[in-house]
């Protein structure tokens, strides 16, 4: 008999034991020389963590109650290891190409880094998890009672509830010391997994001297067993194919998706190749561990007295034989399973709990994010450490909800399915490129619903949240909704069917929403980089860090930042260290130098990832590579944003010049305009001033006299004219003149042309033909400047026409919505050279004599029919001079009149 | 006796004002009221003094005045002219062209019969 104290003190010891190991282990990582720390074997061993207490004391407990149907809760996970060339070695790939923390991480990681899948599977693994937990208490606390009872039926310590509380709390006391006493980047924790292999050892010997003791201390060796085999129940359970497969698939999705698994699997492994050792090690672990479970059971039913639990067969069959050594070896192997478990869930689940719910959550809340580094790391451990404690929690509460009386396989079973949901979206995410997060997120939601409500609820027995009524009936009484008879699927074994129903709707919507949901950029970029993990062989970055890489370093360091720059800081950096030369250690503090330096030139992305390229084991994920574009897209776009700028610039700069020539023509221009002016103004004054000077000669005959005065009289009227005009045209070149817009015929407005170009100077004969019907065509336009145009053009062909017979022929027509006037002679015309020049001011082609004006006339046409909207043009090849004048049948007022041509 | 003088200049009215004033002073005087060949006209005129405008249609004043100090016949030949423009430029180009004397329209009538009777004289 073993008193409680010591078995107390025995427990501590063992614990500081694992403690010191740990810190060990931690302590050689933290200097570089893992060395054996990471070899197969004890990643192996790590996997162990699957065995919980639940295999410890429940795989006989099963086989005791279900004959061999344990079995399969070891084929599933031997399956996957045997198979692990075809999915593990890609899920381990993954893993470490993407630096994944959690399974959370790695699923919400797949599906465009969504934060919302992360949560959902963090949720599911927590609820999961919770059951499984509250097993570990309830398999310690039981295995107390027992030693302190010494009875095989269990419980003598006055309160249950208070020795599972004190479990708990140690527990977690243990975690958080162990899990979270630092935080490392890549979420590894060599010490962590150094203490579980311990513990695996642990556990696997006290399991085999319990069995070896059994088999030939209390029985008479194997044919003993045999034959108390034969006798047994356990002979006579049948064996249901159904349950068999079923159990067997998801106790191999298992092992893919337990967020532990997980973690000691992918997470904390450090070599691919480790995995080879593990798929024949691990599955001889498994072997081992369960050679011995149906003789314990056979053995433990046919000598303890009836009603014995048989889940503590374990314990209680040495207890019984007064073997209390082996009894405590028995204990510590459960212990062992319990702790290990526990520890590595809640360290697995905090991580996840911490990265997707209260980190986002925290920094979301405070505003402007975090301040300093410093800040984030305080947050992640508190957060990680709270969580650990909320776990752990939550397992207690399950633990005296359920009443601790649930048989421990079955609550690990539902745990199992719960985690299972993760399996399509795991799945799909490694394998089919066109899974997308729309369709993982519905699918793990709709399968970890139907678990919920066919599974987990109904597992808190009638009183618990599902009402036996309800159970029975279904919700509202309606059948096909009764938890256990979705869809009028009825008789089928309950784990069964929720597997079932959670597995193939998950399944089923996930697909579906795939198929018809489109998956984003990042989304679509990580699927590549998952479902084609091993198109980049991690092998050729196997850098390690001697002086050939400081070379390297220095090559890649004086491309970035210039020959010079990057000797002196090397330079400087090995003087720091004491060494000559170039060339540093490239000690883990001066790596980080060189990477903050680089930082400053290409940006932090792109250092972290051209640094990852010589760092060991370290692989550039496609986050940093998207960090690593964004970076250069900043980098183009300013270039891009220079490029226009300088273009702009010269644009400007062609601008000004442009402006600046066309300022100089203006200046030329104004300058022989002015010139033109002052001849203009200067040839009339000539004549008057001559002649008035004449008029002054009193000798002068009378009628001298009066031609005198009368030339004198002709050339005001010209100054007046040349006046009137300059500003008329000065006017209407600058758009503002006020337009008298109203109805009129085209008809009166040619005829009232006519009429004003011959009352002067009709020394000529001199026809005019019209075509009168075709010109009543009414027009709302300012008709007097109109008028305008069409006297100037009548009296130019006046002047102008050098023909014997000088004729003039005016035809109008309507063309959509203009009216068209010709106006054409039958002289000799404009010659060609000056046909484009004849609008032009000033430009009067024959001799100041015969013309009578100053060369302003046409000008002030082009003028007058840009204000009205419309255009005057010279019309070659027609015979003599011809003009043509368009203009809209309807002046707009708001209308901004065309430029004239 | 009578000295001759030579008129281009296109403006009728002008014209007529200076035939009106040299004739009163004893000339003789000619007209033409055209560039492009009043060259033959000055050839076959052969004034004491010609009178040109500058601002002719068909043919420049200056352009004139070039072709006439190059041909030796008439390099001697007195000129005056006739512009709108005043400025110095304008007279500065006149002279070099050899104008004999610069005068710009409009101009008093004692001064251009007192201009045309110093020239004769030289």
């Amino acid at each position: 008999m073993v008193p409680f104290n010591i078995l107390v003190a025995v427990c501590l010891a063992y614990v500081c034991l694992l403690f010191l190991v740990a810190f060990a282990a931690e302590r050689r990582a933290e200097r570089g020389r893992g060395g054996w720390l990471r070899s197969p074997i004890v990643y192996t061993l790590s996997l162990s963590i699957y065995c919980t207490a639940w295999t410890f004391y429940g795989a006989v407990g099963y086989a005791a109650r279900s004959g061999l149907e344990f079995l399969t809760i070891y084929l599933g996970p031997t399956l996957v290891l045997i198979g692990w060339w075809v999915l593990l070695r890609k899920l381990v790939r993954i893993g470490r190409s993407q630096r994944v923390t959690s399974i959370a991480d790695l699923i919400s990681s797949r599906y465009g880094k969504s934060n919302l899948i992360g949560v959902i599977v963090t949720v599911i693994a927590v609820v999961a998890a919770t059951p499984y937990i509250a097993l570990q208490l309830q398999s310690v606390t039981l295995s107390f009672g027992v030693f302190a009872s010494g009875t095989p039926e269990g419980w003598a310590l006055p309160d249950q509830g208070a020795t599972a509380l004190w479990v708990a709390g140690g527990l977690t006391l243990f975690t958080i010391l162990f899990g979270t006493r630092n935080l490392d980047a890549d979420e590894r924790h060599h010490g962590v997994v150094m203490a579980i292999a311990l513990e695996a050892v642990v556990k696997l010997v006290a399991l085999v001297a319990v069995g070896i003791f059994v088999v030939w201390g209390v029985a008479d060796g194997w044919a003993d067993v045999a034959a108390r085999t034969r006798a047994s129940p356990i002979a006579d359970w049948p064996l249901q194919p159904g349950r068999w497969i079923g159990l067997t698939f998801v106790s191999a999705a298992a092992i893919l998706t337990l967020p532990r698994m997980f973690q000691v699997m992918v997470v904390e492994n450090s070599d691919e190749r480790h995995l080879a050792t593990a798929s024949w090690a691990f599955p001889l672990y498994l072997m081992l561990m369960s050679l011995f479970v149906v003789p314990i059971a056979v053995v433990g039913l046919s000598t303890l007295p009836e009603g014995a639990n048989p889940d503590l067969f374990v314990l209680t069959l040495p207890l019984a034989e007064g073997q209390g050594k082996l009894a405590m070896l028995a204990f510590l192997g459960g212990f062992s399973s319990a702790t290990s478990m526990v520890i590595v869930a809640a360290i697995a689940l905090a991580t996840m709990v911490s990265n997707h719910v209260v980190t986002p959550l925290w920094l979301s809340l405070r505003e402007g994010g975090a301040r300093a580094p410093g800040d984030v790391r305080g947050l992640v451990l508190m957060s990680r450490r709270v969580s650990i404690a909320a776990i752990l929690a939550l397992g207690y509460i399950y633990y005296s909800l359920s009443g601790g009386s649930a048989a421990l396989a079955s609550i690990g079973l539902i745990a199992f399915v719960g985690v299972a949901q993760i399996l399509p979206a795991m799945l799909g995410g490694i394998f089919w490129r066109g899974a997308t997060g729309v369709g993982a997120a519905v699918g793990l939601t709709t399968g970890f619903l139907v678990w919920l409500y066919s599974l987990y609820l109904p597992s808190f027995g009638p009183d618990g949240l599902l009402s036996a009524e309800l159970v029975a009936t279904g919700p509202w009484g309606i059948g096909w909704l009764r938890p256990r008879a979705l869809f009028g699927v009825d008789g089928l074994d309950p784990l069964l069917h929720a597997l079932f129903w959670s597995l193939s709707l998950n399944a089923g919507s996930f697909i579906a929403v795939s198929l018809v949901t489109f998956p984003g950029p990042v989304e679509r970029m990580q699927g590549l980089a998952f479902v084609n993990a091993f198109d980049h062989d991690p092998g050729a970055r196997g850098w390690s860090r001697g002086g050939a890489e400081a070379e390297d370093l220095l090559i890649m360091a004086q491309g970035i930042l210039g020959a010079e720059e990057a000797q002196g800081f090397f330079q400087s950096e090995a003087e720091a260290q004491g060494k000559a030369g170039f060339l540093p250690d490239t000690t883990p503090d001066f790596i980080e130098k060189l990477e903050r330096r680089l930082a400053g030139a290409v940006g932090a992305a792109t250092a972290h990832a051209m640094i990852a390229q010589f760092a060991v084991g370290a692989a550039v994920s496609a986050q940093d590579l998207m960090a690593v574009a964004s970076e250069a897209q900043q980098i183009l776009e300013y270039s891009t944003q220079l490029e226009a700028k300088s273009e702009e610039l010269a644009r400007t700069a062609r601008q000004l010049q442009e402006a600046n020539e066309k300022l100089k023509d203006l200046s030329v221009q104004k300058d022989a305009f002015l010139s033109q002016i002052s001849h203009e103004l200067r040839t009339p004054m000539t004549s008057i001033r001559a002649f008035s000077e004449i008029l002054g000669d009193p000798d002068l005959p009378a009628e001298m006299q009066k031609k005198y005065a009368s030339v004198i009289h002709d050339e005001t009227i010209r100054l007046t004219r040349l006046l009137d005009d300059l500003l008329d045209l000065s006017v209407l070149e600058n758009r503002k003149v006020q337009l008298n817009v109203k109805v009129a015929n085209l008809h009166d407005l040619i005829g009232r042309a006519v009429q004003a170009a011959s009352s002067t100077r009709a020394q000529r004969s001199f026809a005019i033909h019209r075509d009168m019907p075709s010109e009543h065509i009414p027009v709302i336009t300012d008709a007097d400047r109109l008028v305008q145009v069409f006297i100037n053009l009548v009296s130019n062909a006046r002047k102008y026409c050098d023909a014997d017979r000088p004729e003039l022929t005016i035809s109008a027509r309507r063309r959509g919505g203009r009216i068209i006037v010709d106006f054409v002679d039958n002289g000799s015309g404009i010659p060609k050279e000056a046909q484009r020049l004849i609008f032009e001011k000033f430009a009067r082609l024959t001799d100041t004599a015969q013309a009578g004006g100053a060369g302003l006339g046409l000008a002030i046409c082009r003028e007058i029919m840009a204000n009205l909207g419309g255009t005057i043009a010279y019309l070659p090849g027609q015979g003599g001079a011809a003009f043509r004048v368009s203009v809209p049948v309807r002046l707009e007022a708001q209308l901004e009149p065309e430029a004239a041509e | 006796m009578g000295r001759r003088v030579l008129l281009i200049e296109d403006e009728p009215h002008i014209a007529e004002a200076i035939r009106f004033l040299l004739t009163r002073d004893g000339w003789t005087v000619a007209s033409h009221g055209d560039g492009s060949d009043a060259m033959d006209v000055i050839r076959r005129e052969v004034p004491d003094v010609l009178v040109l405008d500058v601002k002719l249609p068909g043919r420049s004043g200056y352009d004139i005045l070039g072709e006439l100090r190059a041909d030796p016949t008439l390099a001697a030949l007195p000129v005056l002219v006739l512009s709108a423009r005043s400025r110095q430029e304008d007279r500065d180009m006149a002279a070099e062209i050899g104008a004999s004397h610069f005068m710009t329209k409009p101009f008093g009538n004692a001064e251009i019969v007192a201009a045309l009777r110093q020239m004769a004289q030289t």
